[in-house]
């Protein structure tokens, strides 16, 4: 790992990929007790700084900062000040002052959260950042399907959807290769992006093949506005042909599980009865996520840049 | 996790080669070998037998790693002498530690397996080395999340002083006077649960 934050999958080996999986397969047993709450971040103060909305995720990273005992506080900067870089520098150095133990980013811009590490002596988590990398969310996702087969390693993935705009699908293509799977992709022709087997996956133009044989079919959510014409002809015609619904999915595995990283738009990504419903483990991911960002927040917070001076 | 290589009679190889210290590279002194081992958690069990009444509600629980097996063994011990079959719990003490700050790493989390809340019972803490009492001190706050027991008790199997805070021991292996930067460590060897243990003592300077 490089230094004390989480920015990308990209700079994790799989050793602290491994570390991670496995702190947060302990931090699940909190979840299942009637005091779901430790005192080891007792006196730390984690920031979720929001600058895109996201009412999943940064509730998720506040109950996981709680469930620590650490005081949560949810910084959502306005929008009128998104547009200019010297404000979010500004920002960084303001919050940096205020001696925080652990910063949360989302922004829509890819680097951002780099960008403000940088500025702060505390740990930086990345909640996303434009189409770059949502390292959290690959870490859920890994937790959830070891949970489900006890091993990655060998597993075939297929990735479905718009992997050309998706931080999702970049941060799970690193985080599944390094842990040993296989990855496949399949999306409309204007969803793949150009030379994607040089990130070491297998393309496909259709989902029956790409689901062929595989342990894990991972749905994308699509952006309803990139469904208007530019990418897609319609939202119905992206259903028929990479909607996943019980029919298409008996070409994977019999023990196949699917994946989505929510919210899902029922009807397009997935069928109705997928949505959450088995072999969907949608709400497993959810589950999964609090204990994942548990891990998290009990590696890094707290923990201090070493400046040279 | 791993699974457990085949069990080879390690009763039998105990027995012979336990005062047989695999070499580690460190010169360490065995100061209890897996039959001295085996003798105290006997005693203890009888000991945990004369002191409590109501044995039905003993709830054992080990402090991972060392703890765990020694619960393990102390449980068939009570079903030995007073036909009991305890709760055996595992909990972790790691989140309630006291010394998590500064820039290094964070110690790795252990298992944390509660078969039930601890409420009304007598629970019996069960760790292999007692020095601080930070550790009993942790493991007491962790119970407390898991109900309100009626009695709390300790077992150490070794007692080697050092005491910074102001914590009792019930029933001792034994006591070993140490020196502050002595290192006093249960060793496991073998398949859980059929685990061959020994106490040593890695004394100050041989290091």
């Amino acid at each position: 790992m490089n230094g004390i934050d989480l920015l990308g999958m990209e700079d994790l080996s799989r050793a602290d990929i491994e570390t991670f999986l496995e702190t947060a397969t302990h931090m699940q047993e909190i979840g299942r007790r009637d005091v779901k709450k430790v005192p080891t971040l007792r006196g730390r103060t984690i920031v979720n700084l929001f600058f895109e909305s996201s009412t999943r995720t940064r509730t998720s990273f506040e109950i996981a900062g709680k469930r620590l005992s650490a005081d949560v506080v949810n910084f959502t900067p306005s929008a009128s000040s998104l547009s200019k870089s010297e404000s979010i520098l500004d920002t960084a150095k303001t919050l940096d002052a205020m001696d925080p133990d652990a910063v949360v980013i989302r922004h829509g811009v890819a680097g951002v959260p780099k960008r403000i590490a940088d500025e702060l002596s505390a740990p930086v988590i990345n909640a996303g950042d434009g189409a770059h990398e949502h390292p959290t969310q690959a870490l859920l996702d890994l937790l959830t399907v070891y949970e489900e087969k006890e091993r990655i390693d060998g597993l075939t993935v297929t990735i479905i959807g718009d992997i050309a705009h998706s931080r999702v699908a970049r941060s799970n293509i690193q985080g599944f290769l390094k842990m040993g799977a296989e990855v496949r992709v399949a999306g409309p022709p204007t969803m793949i992006p150009a030379q994607v087997e040089t990130l070491g996956v297998k393309a496909f133009g259709s989902l029956r093949e790409a689901i062929d044989g595989a342990d894990v079919v991972m749905a994308l959510r699509i952006q309803r506005e990139r469904l208007s014409g530019a990418f897609v002809p319609s939202i119905r015609e992206y259903a028929a042909t990479f909607g996943l619904d019980r029919a298409k999915l008996r070409f994977a595995k019999d023990d196949a599980i699917v994946m989505h990283p929510g919210p899902v738009n029922r009807g397009v990504e997935l069928a109705h009865d997928l949505a959450d419903r088995r072999p969907s483990v949608v709400l497993d991911q959810v589950r999964n996520g609090v204990a994942l960002r548990m891990a998290v927040l009990y590696l890094l917070a707290g923990r201090h840049r070493e400046r040279a001076l | 996790m791993s699974s457990d290589p085949p069990v080879q009679s390690s009763r039998v190889r105990a027995e012979s080669r336990s005062a047989d210290a695999v070499s580690e590279g460190v010169p360490a002194h065995v100061v209890l070998d897996d039959v001295a081992i085996g003798r105290a958690l006997m005693r203890i069990a009888h000991e945990v037998v004369e002191r409590n009444d109501d044995l039905a509600s003993l709830y054992l629980v080990g402090v991972p790693n060392g703890g765990v097996p020694l619960a393990r063994r102390l449980a068939a011990n009570l079903g030995e002498v007073a036909d009991l079959d305890p709760l055996v719990g595992i909990l972790d003490t790691t989140l309630y530690r006291d010394d998590l700050v500064g820039e290094g790493a964070r110690p790795l989390l252990r298992k944390t397996e509660m078969p039930s809340a601890v409420d009304d019972r007598v629970v019996i803490l069960v760790d292999d080395v007692c020095s601080t009492g930070r550790t009993v001190r942790a493991a007491m706050d962790a119970l407390m999340d898991f109900g309100r027991p009626r009695a709390v008790q300790v077992v150490a199997l070794v007692d080697r002083g050092h005491r910074e805070l102001p914590i009792k021991i019930d029933y001792v292996g034994k006591n070993i006077p140490t020196r502050h930067g002595d290192l006093v460590k249960l060793l496991m060897e073998g398949a859980s649960g059929d685990e061959r243990l020994r106490v040593v003592v890695e004394q100050e300077g041989s290091r």
